[in-house]
């Protein structure tokens, strides 16, 4: 029975974390962020490993993290003169590295470490869920109200801002709720795979998608089908969870390779 | 500001990083009066053009736009990611996305019919189905024009509207630009390097090599005597650009 409800945890953490992921997944696709995306999920590690040692709440201390992350990277792209791709390497590097070593200098905590990096579904609470549901709310709300405009935005933010998008707020408005669903869905998958999360359901869904709509569609089909798989060769062939669902996602992606683009 | 005054800028100079770009640029742009702006690379123009619609802020200087002012832009170029599945008729409609929000009481125009009359008249409608990022370089630029067009502007904004197009094309495309400009009353502000093709119709032209060269109508500028002498009567295009260096020459000292 004991089992049974952590499964049933489980797998609603599961597809919600994936569910979560979907939308800004393409997003982060589109508009070539999967970099970003990672540097926000290793700011994480650091975010945890401040909020362990000030003993804050870890949702928020992880959100607050990933913000000065971001506004880092901003005044990084000013002032110093390198490629994007390499400040964000260092950043990302940067806050995983810092984060480990805050981590150790809490002492008992080693065996944890693990499990926020490559996740541990059973640690799930039903408070997670909470979270997840109320993240899930803002999400449905921002995406609809803001689709179109953010599909501008991807396609030019010049030309989006002149028809009258408000491109800066929107932008910051994504990169807090990415910081939000990296900072719940990361107890599922952990701050190493939760990129794959984003990226692996869109890419898969581009091979069969003819709209953008469509797109998000097929990755939330996705999505949903790595985590059944993934749960269900972690519960019977007792693998861990996060990497199995990542490998589900995986497999889609190579299937589908198969297949001719639309 | 009254009621013809679409764009005020006041006293624009601007930086990159303290490479100086542009220096003390007034500009007004009027209902109903077609702008062109020419001047050699590097002049400033896509950055001054940045700066009217707002996408840039100025080191100094201020820009004003009219109460709900409509713009249809036209970017010099635009890159779109070959993941993001699009067809080219779904660009436009995207671009009439905000258009209903703002013109609620003036609908009719916007509609997908006004679309297709639009991407007939380009000789576009065959590319409407096709994916966006597989067009060519001179129908990219025909679908940009449609985008700003249907948006039945007050202003419309072009970055350098014909380059990569086809001679054929380039008058036709000047041709409805003019007629759309008077069909719809709007005001048109357009970078060009061809100015013969679009003097006929121009009321301002500004050269602009980092501050304004000169500017004034076509005809005040014919009867200017260095302009005679630098470009005759037939306004060859080569002779554009000799005016162009001899007079910013005494441009750069100004700056300096
Ligand atoms: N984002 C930027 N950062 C730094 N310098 C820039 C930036 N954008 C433009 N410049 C510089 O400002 C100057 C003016 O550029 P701009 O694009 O306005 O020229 P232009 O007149 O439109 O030229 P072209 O005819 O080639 O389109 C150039 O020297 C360019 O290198
Ligand atoms: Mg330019």
């Amino acid at each position: 029975m004991a089992i049974d409800h952590f499964m049933l945890l489980a797998l609603a953490g599961g597809l919600l974390a994936a569910w979560l992921a979907a939308p800004l997944g393409v997003f982060v696709v589109w508009q070539r962020q999967a970099y970003f995306g990672e540097t926000l999920a290793h700011s994480a590690l650091l975010g945890i490993g401040l909020g362990l040692m000030l003993q804050l709440n870890l949702t928020l201390a992880i959100v607050i993290t990933s913000f000065l992350i971001v506004f880092g990277l901003h005044s990084l792209r000013r002032n110093a003169q390198l490629a994007s791709d390499t400040l964000l390497g260092i950043l990302a590097h940067g806050a995983l590295a810092t984060g480990l070593v805050v981590l150790s200098l809490q002492g008992n905590i080693q065996l944890d470490i693990l499990g926020y990096l490559f996740g541990d579904i059973l640690s799930i609470h039903p408070s997670d869920l909470i979270w997840m549901l109320v993240i899930g709310l803002l999400l449905i709300g921002f995406f609809s109200r803001h689709w179109h405009d953010l599909l501008n935005l991807t396609l030019n933010s010049e030309l989006a801002q002149v028809e009258g998008v408000d491109v800066k707020r929107l932008q910051l408005q994504m990169a807090l709720l990415l910081a939000l669903v990296i900072a719940v869905a990361m107890k599922i998958v952990g701050v190493l795979l939760i990129t794959s999360l984003l990226i692996l359901p869109a890419a898969s869904a581009r091979r069969l998608a003819r709209t953008p709509e469509q797109m998000l569609g097929y990755s939330f089909i996705l999505a949903t089908i790595s985590v059944l798989i993934g749960l269900t060769l972690s519960y019977y062939a007792d693998l861990p969870s996060g990497p199995a669902i990542v490998v589900s996602a995986l497999g889609l992606f190579l299937l589908l390779l198969f297949k001719k683009q639309t | 500001m009254n009621e013809t005054l679409l764009i005020n800028a006041e006293n624009i100079s601007h930086q990159f990083a303290n490479k100086p770009v542009l220096q003390d640029i007034n500009l007004q742009l009027h209902r109903n009066q077609i702008t062109t702006l020419i001047g050699p690379n590097g002049a400033g123009k896509s950055t001054l053009i940045k700066i009217l619609l707002k996408i840039l802020t100025p080191t100094q200087g201020r820009v004003a736009h009219h109460h709900n002012l409509m713009i249809g832009f036209m970017p010099q170029k635009i890159h779109i990611d070959p993941t993001l599945p699009l067809t080219a008729k779904r660009f436009l409609q995207l671009g009439l996305n905000n258009v209903q929000k703002r013109n609620a009481q003036k609908p009719g125009n916007y509609h997908s019919t006004g679309l297709e009359g639009m991407a007939e008249e380009l000789g576009i409608r065959a590319l409407l189905n096709q994916p966006i990022q597989g067009l060519s370089g001179g129908e990219m630029q025909k679908v940009l024009l449609a985008r700003a067009l249907i948006r039945n502007p007050d202003l419309l904004v072009l970055d350098e509207p014909v380059q990569g197009i086809d001679l054929q094309s380039q008058s036709q495309i000047y041709q409805l630009i003019h007629s759309q400009q008077q069909k719809r009353q709007c005001a048109v502000l357009m970078i060009s390097h061809d100015l013969h093709l679009v003097m006929k119709h121009t009321d301002q032209v500004i050269c602009l090599n980092q501050h304004i060269c000169c500017s004034g109508t076509v005809q005040s500028l014919r009867d200017h005597p260095s302009f005679i002498a630098q470009f005759g009567q037939t306004l060859p295009e080569h002779a554009l650009y000799q005016h162009q260096h001899t007079h910013c020459q005494h441009g750069d000292a100004h700056g300096d």
